[in-house]
């Protein structure tokens, strides 16, 4: 019986250790952050570089800027793409710095490069309907000085900055009240002719659908946020020809390609990969084809792999630990307390704090989820595995020892096998919180059925996040039959009710 | 006593005490048992008799005084070949749910690695001994009647040939019954293996049927320690004679 334990725990192992490992050492890394035009902009440059030679893969919708600089320091990525405002403003905003050159130095003490501008800047900008902007002879942010005839609906955000709309107001002399309202609202407040002017993002899918105009930014108030690729030093070493692609983009991506492509993407709901394509097929004259989509079964089946790698190592790890800490409570009550103490307060450090604390240990990717799941499984084998043990009957404790069984016959012959259902039904919670949890996994570019959830969340598409979800409930149901199996499978039958 | 008495002393007992917090659950007393003898504890209900049983078996180290086995202090021997030397039945038999009956029967003797042959040997000459059906052998606990589990409880303490048989109300919960057969068989038994017995019971009358040396606790504390006749004909105190008494019907009408 215990012989059948050890096959159970080799097979988990195993399958664990045999699924592929997902990145190619010589492959160049782009990553991007955590919403559409990044991943866009990622998208052109993979394809660039594919397209000069370069093996390359691209980590979608990493994370935050935090997240994806930081993997970035680390060398764990080799490229993706940001914007200068966010240089200066957020990443760098101790330093003051001012001019490219400052940037440049500063991005250079932590051994990263900074391609030109792409060409597209995308900053607060004022925006009208492209056809009543013409009509009233507006191009420019300074033509609007004493237009009352205009009505401006703001966003909230932008109405409250202290270097938004009461600013903006001071640099050009406007004299115009704004109402404050959602984002969302405002496009349709354009559209319906309630509005006249709004605030924008100057890339936003919506300038294109609605067909609005960007009034020109003639003082310079807003500040530029240009896009640029932030790629690491050593790449023009290593990888001369990628450092090229990447250079290559500059200066051709402009406001009205990025807005057009994020339309088609955000409105239109086209792959990334097949916008990114369509716009290097019609810049450089060559066909460039977005390799497609894998394919629903394809893609389900490799994220499926990943996804039971991250379960099924992290799983394995844990019991390894578990059930020896959960013997050690068992056989010494003076450290039990702590030990189940400590991995009692593990569970309660909600379960995304715990993926991000891993990042500054264990960089990004598989390695630092499969560390936060482990530990996330912890307690319900641990806990279990105590309570199977100490409730052993005492006349059967009385029994083995009377025998003269030596400790370790003892565990391995009666304790264990009589804790065993306990341990067992711990092991299942524990796997079927894992396969939960794994999904946030994706949130630090571990890939499994998180990835499209995220990126359903993030372009509104139900049928991406249906694409993780069904499957990940799937496996969640799989795991417990499986479990059900081996607990009948391993429970000595003397045991079975 | 009188036929032992030439023995050699296997346990002797001076100032055994054994103490629960603030609660005196034993002793001190002092007790001698040959080989070869069969002695019955008996006493009321909380009067100690299953801790002496646990001191005995060194499954607890007394609060107070030595308990020494062949003139040796327990507490100088190594408790495995200890345990391996007595054969324990405790209270309610305690046979592990999870393996068969031969598997519980032959746990230790695996474990010290015996032969196939002669554990299998062994197994089908206790289950002639305690009359098990050897078909019982490959059934678990939870499919076996209560004498059925007594006796393989009784196989797993005879495995190892020990010297001594400790065993603690062995027909607590049986029916008349079985209980009357089971009380035939372990006489028989212990004529056959001349070993030595110590056996709890509450019933004097079973006491008296397998043992000549009647031990009889109070609260601890041994009140009289003799024959079955001494009890009855000469009882030490009147908490003795109200023992007896409390049994005279079933012993008028039974053994007596
Ligand atoms: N581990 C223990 N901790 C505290 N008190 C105990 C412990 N074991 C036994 N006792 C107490 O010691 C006293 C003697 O218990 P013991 O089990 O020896 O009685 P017994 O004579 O075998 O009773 P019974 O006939 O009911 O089996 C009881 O009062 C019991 O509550
Ligand atoms: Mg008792």
């Amino acid at each position: 019986m215990m012989a059948r334990l050890m096959i159970a725990c080799a097979w988990l192992f195993l399958t664990a250790a045999a699924a592929p490992p997902k990145t190619d050492d010589r492959a160049v890394v782009i990553a991007s952050k955590a919403f559409t035009e990044s991943v866009i902009v990622s998208e052109l440059a993979r394809l660039s570089l594919r397209e000069a030679g370069q093996q390359v893969v691209h980590r979608q919708a990493l994370g935050g800027t935090r997240i994806v600089f930081g993997a970035l320091k680390r060398g764990e990525i080799d490229a993706y793409p940001d914007y200068t405002g966010t240089l200066r403003f957020e990443i760098y905003a101790a330093a003051k710095a001012t001019d490219p050159a400052a940037l440049e130095r500063l991005l250079a003490q932590n051994g990263i490069a900074m391609t030109n501008p792409l060409g597209f800047n995308n900053s607060y900008g004022l925006a009208m309907q492209a056809d009543v902007a013409k009509a009233k002879n507006i191009t420019r942010i300074s033509d609007l000085v004493g237009r009352m005839d205009l009505r401006f609906g703001l966003s909230n955000e932008f109405l409250d900055r202290g270097d938004g709309w009461p600013a903006l107001k001071a640099a050009y002399g406007l004299a115009q009240k704004a109402d404050g309202l959602q984002h969302d609202l405002s496009y349709r407040g354009l559209a319906d002719g309630r509005l006249e002017v709004i605030d924008v993002y100057t890339t936003d899918a919506e300038i294109a659908f609605y067909d609005l105009k960007v009034l020109e930014d003639d003082r310079g108030f807003f500040p530029a946020y240009e896009a640029v690729f932030l790629y690491r030093a050593d790449l023009a070493q290593s990888h001369p020809q990628a450092v090229e692609a990447l250079q290559s983009l500059a200066g051709r991506i402009l406001a009205q390609h990025m807005r057009q492509m994020n339309k088609r993407v955000k409105i239109d709901r086209q792959p990334e990969t097949a916008v990114a394509a369509d716009f290097l097929s019609k810049e450089t004259g060559q066909t460039v084809v977005g390799e497609g989509n894998a394919g629903l079964l394809g893609r389900i089946w490799q994220r499926s792999v990943e996804h039971m790698r991250l379960v099924a190592l992290s799983l394995t790890m844990a019991l390894v630990l578990a059930v020896p800490l959960a013997i050690v409570a068992f056989r010494k009550p003076h450290l039990g307390g702590a030990i189940l103490g400590f991995v009692g307060i593990l569970q309660t450090v909600p379960a995304l704090a715990l993926f991000v604390f891993m990042i500054p240990l264990l960089g990004i990717g598989a390695a630092p989820t499969i560390a936060a799941l482990f530990l996330y499984s912890l307690l319900p084998i641990v806990r279990n595995g105590h309570a199977g043990l100490a409730g052993i009957p005492a006349d059967l404790q009385e029994s083995a020892q009377a025998l003269g069984l030596p400790p370790m016959a003892r565990l391995w012959r009666i304790e264990l096998p009589l804790a065993l259902p306990t341990l067992l039904a711990g092991i299942k919670t524990a796997a079927v919180i894992n396969v939960g949890a794994a999904t946030l996994g994706a949130l630090i570019g571990a890939g499994g059925y998180g990835q499209p959830i995220l990126t359903g969340i993030r372009l509104d598409d139900m049928g991406l996040i249906l694409e993780g979800a069904v499957p990940a409930a799937l496996l969640a149901l799989l795991v417990t039959g499986l479990f059900d199996l081996v607990e009948r499978w391993l429970t000595p039958r003397g045991l079975r009710l | 006593m009188s036929a032992t008495t030439h023995m050699p002393l296997l346990f002797s007992l001076h100032g055994v005490g054994q103490i629960y917090g603030a609660h005196r659950a034993l002793g001190p007393l002092d007790l001698e048992i040959r080989a070869g003898e069969q002695l019955a504890l008996i006493g009321p209900s909380g009067c100690g008799k299953s801790t002496l049983i646990r001191l005995l078996a060194g499954l607890v180290t007394p609060s107070e005084g030595t308990i020494r086995f062949h003139g040796k202090a327990l507490s100088d021997l190594d408790m495995g070949p200890y345990r391996q030397n007595l054969g324990y039945v405790i209270q309610n038999g305690g046979l592990f749910p999870h393996l068969t009956a031969a598997r519980n029967v032959t746990l230790m003797a695996r474990q010290l690695g015996w032969s196939k042959a002669r554990i299998q040997d062994r197994l089908v000459e206790l289950a002639r001994l305690v009359h098990l059906g050897e078909d019982r052998l490959a059934q678990y606990p939870a499919d076996l009647s209560g004498g059925q589990r007594q006796r393989v409880s009784l196989m797993r303490a005879l495995m190892l040939e020990p010297e001594v048989l400790l065993l603690d109300e062995p027909l607590g919960a049986l029916d008349p019954m079985i209980r009357y057969q089971l009380q035939t068989d372990l006489r028989d038994i212990f004529q056959t293996l001349g070993l030595t017995v110590i056996l709890v019971t509450h019933d004097l009358a079973e006491a008296a049927f397998l043992s000549k040396r009647i031990v009889l606790l109070r609260e601890g504390q041994l009140v009289q320690d003799g024959g079955f006749k001494d009890l009855v004909d000469h009882p030490a105190d009147p908490f003795v004679s109200a023992f007896v008494k409390a049994q005279r019907g079933v012993l008028a009408g039974g053994a007596l």
